[in-house]
């Protein structure tokens, strides 16, 4: 109805800005305006309650508490820059001093910075993912053409997914105890812990979503494949997987955020230094920063679960091939 | 007709859905002969069970009682060698055209080497004139269009048989015209044994040797054959006024109407589908100012004839 080319130019008032600035009133103004309300109310909140050390922090506490540990972690960079100088400066001079001799690398054992734990979260989240995918993706094809394996799968699939990630801790961490103890360990056992805790958690939406989206293709396809006899590899290859690529993004992005989800309280419990243990850590000081410094952790949490969340949006819409196509 | 063995066999040929008190025959006693290079149209309503009987001459469904054969051998599981073009194109829509056709060539030809290949797909592409879209995703090409990209898929596979269940059936009326007039060319470039499936007796009598209609179902079957021996190349616009084409158009819709009136099926309840027009020369129609309202300024008919 509203064609822009039969606007007429010189019509003053009915400017095309008009809906512009609407557009922006209604989408930046109204979460500006409910953000300054929940600012003042958090401080409002912050100036009357009184915890046992101190007051509750409010956003400006929070604010300075975030820039205090960005120095801290470029402090601590600095610091882990000068150990290794120093180390390779001791090398060469033990290196001219005993030429046959053998010179042991150590690592810089400072304290992980709030920074190099949200590294490590990430690190340990996406781990857990990737495991969680490579089991959840074939498991879900197979459970999704065969209805025998969706019968077989069905109940453990129903049974496993309600089960919190504090339930599975214990076990898995009592699990990795006992089988991974290699001379040369690649991964910490808190890390291995929390990530597999991850994968079992996360694993189930894309177990479901990729069942039901290989359930039901087109039938059209799969005639396509029948009448050109593809084989088995070449049907999963080129017809199921891509047909039901959209399902199947749509289970990863629900893995990825229950992923994230639970990482938090595995790393708490299994003490992999991350985000996780950072809160606990804080929890257990007890100083007069640390509501602060939880309450960056948990912006921090949240900004990066958001960020997760719509990175994994971009990738599934970007394998929707338009919904009209057949 | 050399008494060669026919193509495509059918024999007492049925199919139903379910079982016990819950079954419904689909199909019931078919029988018939597809000879080789023949262009064999199949008319039926909608819900008589078309599709069921292009799947069994495909090999995509085993009937449940009687004889299906190819080339006098027991039907063979659905092969390339039964091209099909399904009624909703069935493309892959995260494939290009090209994409589409090569799946195909890759998959048939696997034993060409890959230029014969390249060529053989740009050949396929170029024979239903779609060069400019091999680029394009289904989504992004019109119905027509994704129905010629159905039928290069189809003839790039270079089938004994090529199997059309309702092709056109999707289609506006201008764009199936076009299609019609181009599957008849190519059909009488390579002479391929043709099996269609239409809704349309136009449809069938313009493209087809030979049109059998499939009566209402349910429990569905062959009616009688019906030889086109019209001339080719056919002119839609001239078939209108021929008298033979007139008479076997009565004779297929008679017969369609009948089984509908003693069918208990869903077509029996509906009125007879009534046939395409064909447009006519619409120079020498002179009743058509008399048809509408007149709202020309000075009296005359606004219509006009390019």
């Amino acid at each position: 109805m509203n064609h822009p080319a039969s606007v007429p130019v010189s019509a003053g008032k009915v400017s095309r800005a008009d809906p512009i600035m609407k557009w922006l009133a209604r989408n930046v103004g109204i979460p500006t305006v409910a953000m300054a309300i929940f600012l003042g109310l958090w401080s409002l909140a912050a100036r009357n309650i009184q915890v046992s050390f101190g007051s509750l922090p409010g956003p400006v506490a929070v604010a300075t508490e975030f820039g205090r540990l960005w120095e801290q972690h470029q402090a601590e960079n600095l610091r882990e820059k000068e150990f290794y100088r120093r180390q390779a400066g001791l090398k060469t001079t033990y290196l001219a001093a005993h030429p046959h001799g053998e010179w042991k690398e150590r690592k810089y054992s400072g304290n992980p910075t709030f920074f190099k734990q949200i590294l490590t979260s990430l690190e340990t989240v996406f781990t857990g993912f990737i495991i969680a995918s490579l089991v959840a993706i074939p498991l879900g094809i197979a459970c999704g053409s065969s209805k025998s394996l969706n019968l077989a799968f069905n109940p453990f699939i129903q049974l496993f997914k309600p089960v919190s990630p504090l339930a599975w801790l214990p076990i898995v961490m009592i699990l990795v105890s006992a089988l991974y103890n290699p001379p040369n360990p690649w991964f910490e056992k808190a890390f291995l812990s929390s990530a597999l805790t991850v994968a079992l958690c996360s694993l189930w939406p894309t177990l479901i979503n990729t069942a039901v989206g290989v359930a039901s293709i087109d039938q059209d396809y799969l005639n396509v494949a029948r009448v050109l006899r593809l084989g088995w590899y070449s049907r999963i290859w080129k017809i199921v997987l891509p047909a039901s690529l959209p399902h199947i993004f749509t289970g990863l992005r629900l893995s990825l955020s229950v992923g994230w989800m639970v990482l938090i309280a595995a790393e708490m419990l299994a003490q992999n230094p991350g985000l996780g243990k950072f809160v606990w850590d804080m929890f257990q000081n007890g100083s007069s920063q640390t509501l602060a410094q939880i309450m960056v952790a948990v912006f921090t949490i949240g900004l990066i679960g958001f960020a997760l969340d719509r990175a994994m949006l971009s990738l599934q819409r970007a394998v929707s091939f338009g919904a009209a196509a057949h | 007709m050399k008494p060669a063995i026919p193509v495509i066999e059918l024999r007492g040929a049925s199919k139903g859905y379910g079982t016990g008190a819950s079954r419904s025959e689909v199909l019931t006693d078919l029988n018939l002969n597809v000879a080789e290079g023949e262009f064999l149209a199949i008319v039926g309503f909608s819900g008589s069970g078309k599709t069921t009987l292009i799947n069994l001459l495909a090999g995509l469904l085993q009937a449940d009682a009687g004889v299906v054969r190819l080339d006098g051998q027991p039907m063979p599981p659905a092969g390339p060698d039964r091209a099909l073009v399904f009624q909703n194109y069935s493309l892959l829509p995260w494939l290009t055209v090209h994409g589409n056709i090569a799946l195909a060539v890759d998959q048939v030809f696997a034993e060409w080497t890959v230029a014969r290949r390249a060529e053989h797909i740009a050949n396929s592409i170029a024979k239903v004139g779609l060069t400019p879209a091999r680029d394009k995703r289904p989504a992004q090409l019109s119905g027509g269009m994704r129905q010629r990209v159905a039928v290069a898929r189809a003839l790039a596979m270079e089938p004994r048989v090529l199997l059309l269940d309702e092709p056109l059936g999707a289609l506006d009326a201008l764009t199936r015209a076009n299609l019609q007039d181009e599957i008849s060319r190519i059909w009488q470039e390579d002479k391929k044994t043709v099996v269609l499936i239409t809704n349309d007796p136009d449809e069938a009598i313009l493209l087809a040797d030979r049109v059998i209609p499939l009566s209402a179902g349910p429990g569905a079957t062959f009616g009688p054959s019906f030889a086109i021996d019209l001339p080719r190349p056919r002119d839609r616009l001239a078939l209108n006024h021929d008298l033979r084409f007139k008479r076997l158009r009565k004779d297929l819709l008679e017969w369609l109407t009948v089984s509908a009136r003693h069918s208990s099926g869903p077509a029996a309840s509906r009125p007879a589908r009534l046939p395409a027009l064909v447009p006519a020369n619409l120079d020498q129609v002179t009743w058509i100012d008399r048809a509408f309202p007149r709202r020309g300024k000075n009296g005359e008919a606004t219509i006009k004839v390019p």
